[in-house]
């Protein structure tokens, strides 16, 4: 499986660890292998993603050990089939592990110890043994505490790594030491901040590297006291996480979910994990001992959950993975309902989705997520014999009306939705023919072919499977098979079945179903010889208009390259003269007044930004929103005087102009930069030319092109965190979107100066507000991304020529989006008959020559123009 | 040229067009009706090497030098880019079968890439504008590191991985210092086998020796799609990417037809070229294969078209007759481009398991 954004922690089973659990380091020692075995299965069973294995007692020949153990769970496939951590703090075992590996295991762990030369020895030699590698915050100087150190050492690790010994970035795991807080000793207070924030830097400035942890050395000074120490975990990993933390040494048993934690303690345990308080220690300790029973307090608390009405039991015992009472309360809720299908339907699903809530806001973790899963699994096993009987006694038991195979993708291994699905047809009189998880296009193909199936069901949950059923159609087009595919699972939606799907698939139906509930009509529908063709039909129509309004229309017929360009815009340039800008080179423009700039600001994109559709200032008057949009707008204004009067933006300009010519479709730099663009294709019935913007500029003699980048400034970004922080998401987002339209308004701003002024080629212009709106003036600023443009790479070479970075502080991401968010950047041309046009789609000849002009191979050029081809470029012919 | 232009010359080549590998060599030797006597030679006589010397077949890079120069300009004369060298079972751990010593399998190894590296240089200066290429043949052992030797014992191994490893390393020192362009890791059976062998060349070259492509070919056995250890695909991808193949595949067990779903599972994932040589379909009752050029050459012209693959070219049963009717069909047809390579963590055991970057 893949382990997506959503679930992006790695859950390492620790049972196979000798220096961890006692009851494993007794069964080796004594040479009782098979049940060492076992306690490998069951974690594998419990959703251990990766297992360790760690042989160092004192008492054993470790790496005899290792070898013993690694050959026998090699010969188990329910094992074998999750990669392994090699867990050893003597080389030797390591090795020895590594000579038992077949698949691609990690090591635990290697590090700068005994110095630079043994650690690069030992890296090599777990890159010819293709591992990948955890590495300890320690050199030669000891073990890294604080963050400073564990920065500096992780950051001298990976430079040697990525450098020197040629590792890949993204096999290195940091292991930034997690060491015991709350100890009594003042200078442990910091260790677990240090950890968080040590994480965070380090997956900043080492790119592509993981980081892990052994979490329970966090609560060792509360050993003895398991939910103090559970509390400490949650706690650690909530703020861990999303500092970067993505693997851990962690027993799903030793954890809480976070919300669950009784406040007071959480608040305490916060304060320790945090450093928040210098009493934070005493004042944990101080309520700590009234939890250490709580083995009589969990059985008071079930107690008092127990005596909820069922559907929450079910909800409670769902979210916190409990079996113990599950059948009981499930015949419960069966005696309650009408039908047995009503319980799934009805509090099952609600209890999961709350499962799913938690999980999304990071609020539980996925070995939770896994044991809810289980609790799930055993509900609708006992509701299975019900439903069984009913299906008997309405006599529907041999009449099937219809056999669908259902099949959870390969890479994917979540089937709880699938699973409800199946139930649900099932009871409504379908065979059901379960393939089960991670099914192979093949096997899915071939028995739906052998077993005569009528529908084919897919399911997934992670976002890699979207790709995959998208091969498996593929595939059932190449083999001509009509059976009607069905797509469901929670990343799929109806777009991506339009947009991807439906295009591969011509000889059968496909159709995407949302919920368990709707499954029923579409099968029968598509089952009813009456009502098929029109469903499927409207069905195929539907995804064609959806797909039409996210590509704006099928692929039209395109002009070859060289007609498009034949087709130009032909500028008389022998009876113009170019104007000549007041400068040539970069200027850069601050300590502009706000209120002036106030006055630029378009508001119609500002109510979009709120979902509010409508003109500004009409929109304040309309019927359906004009309430909300006045509302806003009162709020705004208040915002605004504040922001005005406190100059709360610091926004600033940087300007250029340049001699230049255009070559072809290309615009050449005097100083030698070239700016590439792009040409329409679009076969034109009127006398239209095809623009490409090089056309608005002279090919020989002197001329000019401007190019300048605006931005509000980084202070929006603070000061929205700040509401953030004050629980105020209202006005953050409002902070944010007032940035953007001030970043608007400067560029709409330095245009007029450009025209009037700094161009001067349109001094007289005098133009409101609303006219600037309708960009009545003479002259454009097309920016790169944006229709005239739509290749965001050149923004490249603009901020280079505008040193955007060093002038005005505007960088660009690596996918060329500038931050920060609030600014504008674009090119100048001031030929009166220069106007904005969109590319609109392209063909391959025009994108085969842009990729050489651009010193770029094919597929790099396909991957930035995507959004505009007029092709599929993954089309096979 | 010398042996890096030919490198160079290959990588070309592997950009421009779909590169054809040569087909079998067993059935094309038995056809020969060699007796003992031809695999004994003068150097190998029966009271020094007892028992049955025939059959094989990597001796006669030693005592038949004739046949195997045949094979390999029959092989490029019907339009090969590539011949492999005759030493599929040239490990002293492969060859201990027939008792050969250490210095018999470093000889056949050396002669071997000779042999092969004089035809594919004679080739090449016949047709200056197709050069010819020569991987060193390293075949999968009897011995296997992940399998049990015994069926009482799960954890037995009938060999040790350093055993593997020294084997591997003295085959690959001796097809490098013979000559051979690059190294066909082939018919791997057990993916730790295989990465015994990766960690020999990996090493190799810090001492010092010359860096050759790297071609790693799996089998996938049956219609499970795992290799016999138990791999899927994209597993065994993972537990060898760090190689940085040149090319990676499969050949060997399957058809074309049945290898299809293999190919394009691994063409999915894999940052570099895929190359596939599958049998001339599965063996009739009567142990041969029946698949006629123009049936394997239809099928393999199909993935060629749907942009599966780099390299082609035949397994057991295949010959010159195949390999020149797979050339002539994917001849012009446009080579797949390699996935773009994904940042993350690419863990295996028996499946694969991603950890996002």
């Amino acid at each position: 499986m893949t382990n997506s954004a959503s679930q992006n922690f790695v859950n390492v089973g620790e049972r196979t660890n000798v220096t961890g659990s006692a009851r494993f380091r007794k069964m080796v020692t004594e040479g009782r292998y098979a049940d060492a075995v076992e306690v490998a299965r069951q974690q594998v069973e419990n959703g251990a993603q990766v297992i360790d294995v760690n042989m160092d007692e004192g008492m054993l020949d470790g790496a005899e050990a290792m070898r013993t153990f690694l050959n026998l769970i090699a010969a188990e496939p329910d094992i074998a089939r999750v990669p392994l951590m090699i867990d050893s703090s003597k080389w030797e075992v390591i090795e020895a592990g590594l000579k038992c590996v077949q698949g691609k295991a990690i090591v635990n762990s290697i590090s700068m110890k005994e110095g630079e030369e043994i650690f690069r020895k030992q890296a090599r030699a777990c890159l010819a043994y293709g591992a990948a590698v955890v590495v300890m915050a320690f050199d030669e100087v000891g073990q890294a505490d604080t963050k400073d150190r564990k920065v500096e050492i992780c950051q001298r690790a990976f430079r040697i790594l990525t450098e020197d010994v040629g590792f890949p970035a993204e096999d290195i795991i940091f292991d930034p030491n997690v060491f015991a807080v709350a100890t009594g000793i003042e200078e442990h207070n910091n260790y677990a901040v240090d950890f968080i924030e040590a994480a965070r830097v380090i997956r900043e400035t080492c790119p592509g590297c993981h980081i892990s942890g052994g979490l329970s050395n966090v609560s060792f000074s509360f050993r003895g006291n398991e939910p103090v120490r559970r509390a400490m975990h949650s706690v650690f990993l909530y703020h861990a996480i999303p500092a970067g933390m993505d693997m851990g040494i962690v027993n799903a048993g030793q954890l809480d979910i976070y919300d669950d934690i009784e406040p007071e303690l959480r608040e305490r345990v916060e304060d320790v994990i945090l450093n928040r308080r210098d009493d934070a220690t005493e004042r944990l300790i101080e309520i700590a001992e009234g939890f250490k029973g709580q083995k009589g307090k969990t059985a008071e608390k079930d107690l008092s959950w127990r005596e909820a009405p069922v559907a929450k039991r079910l909800e409670y015992a769902l979210v916190h993975g409990i079996t113990e009472f599950i059948d009981a309360d499930t015949e419960e809720a069966r005696l309650a309902s009408e039908r047995p299908l009503h319980v799934i339907e009805g509090p099952l699903m609600d209890g999961m989705n709350v499962v799913g809530d938690l999980f999304g806001s990071g609020k539980m973790f996925l070995p939770q997520v896994v044991k809810s899963a289980r609790v799930m699994k055993q509900a609708v096993a006992w509701l299975e014999p019900f439903m069984e009987e009913e299906k008997q006694r309405l006599g529907t038991v041999d009449v099937s009306n219809g056999k669908v195979l259902m099949a959870t993708v390969k890479g994917d291994v979540h089937d709880i939705g699938k699973n409800i699905v199946g139930v649900v047809l099932a009871c409504n009189g379908y065979e059901i023919l379960d393939l089960g998880v991670m099914v192979p296009a093949e096997t899915i193909l071939d028995t739906a072919i052998k077993e005569n199936v009528d529908v084919i069901g897919l399911s997934g949950l992670i976002t890699p499977s979207l790709d995959e059923m998208v091969y498996v159609a593929a595939e059932m087009e190449r083999r001509g098979m009509v059976q009607p595919l069905l797509i469901g699972g929670a990343t799929t939606s109806p777009a991506h079945t339009a947009v991807k799907i439906d295009p591969v698939i011509r000889c059968a139906p496909v159709v995407h179903v949302s919920d368990a509930s709707r499954a029923v009509g579409v099968v029968s529908t598509l089952l009813s010889e009456d009502d098929k063709p029109g469903f499927v039909t409207q069905t195929k129509a539907r995804y064609e208009r959806m797909r039409e309004a996210r590509s704006g229309g099928p692929p039209k017929p395109r002009l070859p390259i060289e007609q498009a360009r034949e087709a130009r815009l032909k500028l008389d340039w022998d009876s113009y003269t170019p104007p000549a800008p007041s400068f040539e080179g970069v200027r850069t423009f601050e300590d502009i007044d706000l209120a002036t700039l106030a006055r630029y600001i378009d508001w119609t994109p500002y109510f979009s930004a709120w979902d509010l559709a409508g003109q500004f200032p009409q929109i304040l008057e309309d019927k359906i929103v004009g309430e909300a949009a006045t509302s806003l707008w009162n709020d705004t204004q208040g915002m605004m005087q504040q922001l005005v009067g406190e100059a709360w933006l610091k926004p600033k300009a940087v300007v250029g102009f340049w001699k230049a010519n255009s070559v072809g479709d290309d615009i050449h730099l005097q100083s030698g930069e070239v700016f590439h663009t792009l040409r329409q294709q679009m076969v034109k019935d009127n006398t239209r030319p095809n623009f490409a913007m090089s056309d608005f500029v002279a090919p020989e003699g002197d001329d000019w092109i401007g190019g300048f980048c605006v931005t509000a400034g980084p202070q929006a970004e603070e000061i929205a965190k700040e509401f953030i922080e004050k629980r105020d998401d209202y006005s953050s987002i409002m902070v944010k979107a007032l940035a953007d339209r001030f970043a608007e308004a400067m560029a709409e701003y330095m245009h007029e100066r450009v025209r009037k002024e700094l161009w001067g080629y349109a001094p007289d212009e005098d133009l409101g507000n609303a006219e600037l709106i309708k960009e009545k003036y003479r002259g454009i600023r097309p920016a790169p991304g944006y229709p005239s443009q739509p290749e965001h790479s050149e923004k490249e070479t603009l901020f280079k020529l505008l040193e955007a970075e060093d002038r005005i502080g505007v960088e660009l991401t690596s996918s060329f989006a500038m931050t920060p968010a609030a600014s504008v950047s674009g090119l100048y041309f001031a030929h009166p008959e220069s106007v904005y046009f969109a590319v609109g789609r392209i063909e391959k000849d025009q994108v085969e020559d842009y990729a050489q002009r651009k010193g770029w191979d094919t597929r790099k050029a396909e991957r930035w123009l995507a959004p505009i081809l007029n092709y599929d470029p993954f089309a096979v012919d | 040229m010398n042996r890096q232009d030919r490198i160079d010359a290959l990588k070309a080549a592997a950009k421009e067009r779909i590169l054809i590998l040569d087909g079998a060599w067993g059935a094309m030797i038995q056809r020969r009706g060699l007796e003992e006597s031809d695999y004994r030679g003068d150097r190998f006589p029966e009271d020094k090497y007892p028992g049955q010397m025939k059959g094989n077949n990597d001796i006669l890079c030693l005592t038949r030098p004739d046949i195997v120069t045949d094979l390999h300009n029959a092989y490029y004369g019907a339009g090969a880019d590539i011949s492999e060298t005759n030493t599929f079972s040239s490990t002293v751990i492969a060859q201990d079968d027939y008792k050969l010593d250490e210095q018999s399998v470093w000889d056949i190894n050396m002669e071997g890439a000779k042999l092969g590296r004089a035809a594919a240089d004679a080739w090449t200066a016949k047709t200056p504008d197709k050069p010819r290429f020569l991987a060193g043949s390293i075949g999968p052992l009897n011995k296997m590191l992940s399998m049990s030797s015994d069926v009482n014992d799960p954890g037995a191994r009938s060999v040790t991985f350093d055993e593997v490893y020294n084997a591997y390393r003295q085959q690959i020192r001796a097809l490098n210092e013979g000559g051979v362009d690059l190294y066909l890791i082939e018919t791997i059976t057990d993916t730790l086998n295989c990465k015994a062998a990766i960690k020999a060349i990996m090493d190799l070259e810090d001492e010092g020796m010359d860096k050759l492509p790297i071609w790693i070919s799996g089998t996938i056995t049956d219609r499970s799609g795992r290799t016999l250890s138990g791999q899927t695909v994209e597993a065994f991808w993972n537990s060898v990417r760090h190689a940085k193949p040149f090319a990676i595949g499969f050949n060997c067990a399957l058809g074309a037809d049945l290898m299809r779903p293999h190919i394009a599972a691994l063409s999915r994932v894999a940052d570099t070229l895929v190359a596939a040589y599958p049998n001339a379909g599965l063996p009739n009752e009567m142990g041969e294969y029946d698949e006629q050029p123009e049936q394997t050459s239809g099928a393999v012209g199909g993935w060629a078209k749907d942009g599966l693959v780099n390299i082609l070219g035949g397994c057991c049963g295949t010959t010159p007759d195949h390999i020149a009717a797979i050339a002539e069909a994917v001849d012009g047809v446009k080579p797949r481009d390699p996935v773009p390579g994904k940042h993350t963590m690419r863990l295996s055991g028996l499946e694969p398991f991603e950890v996002g970057a």
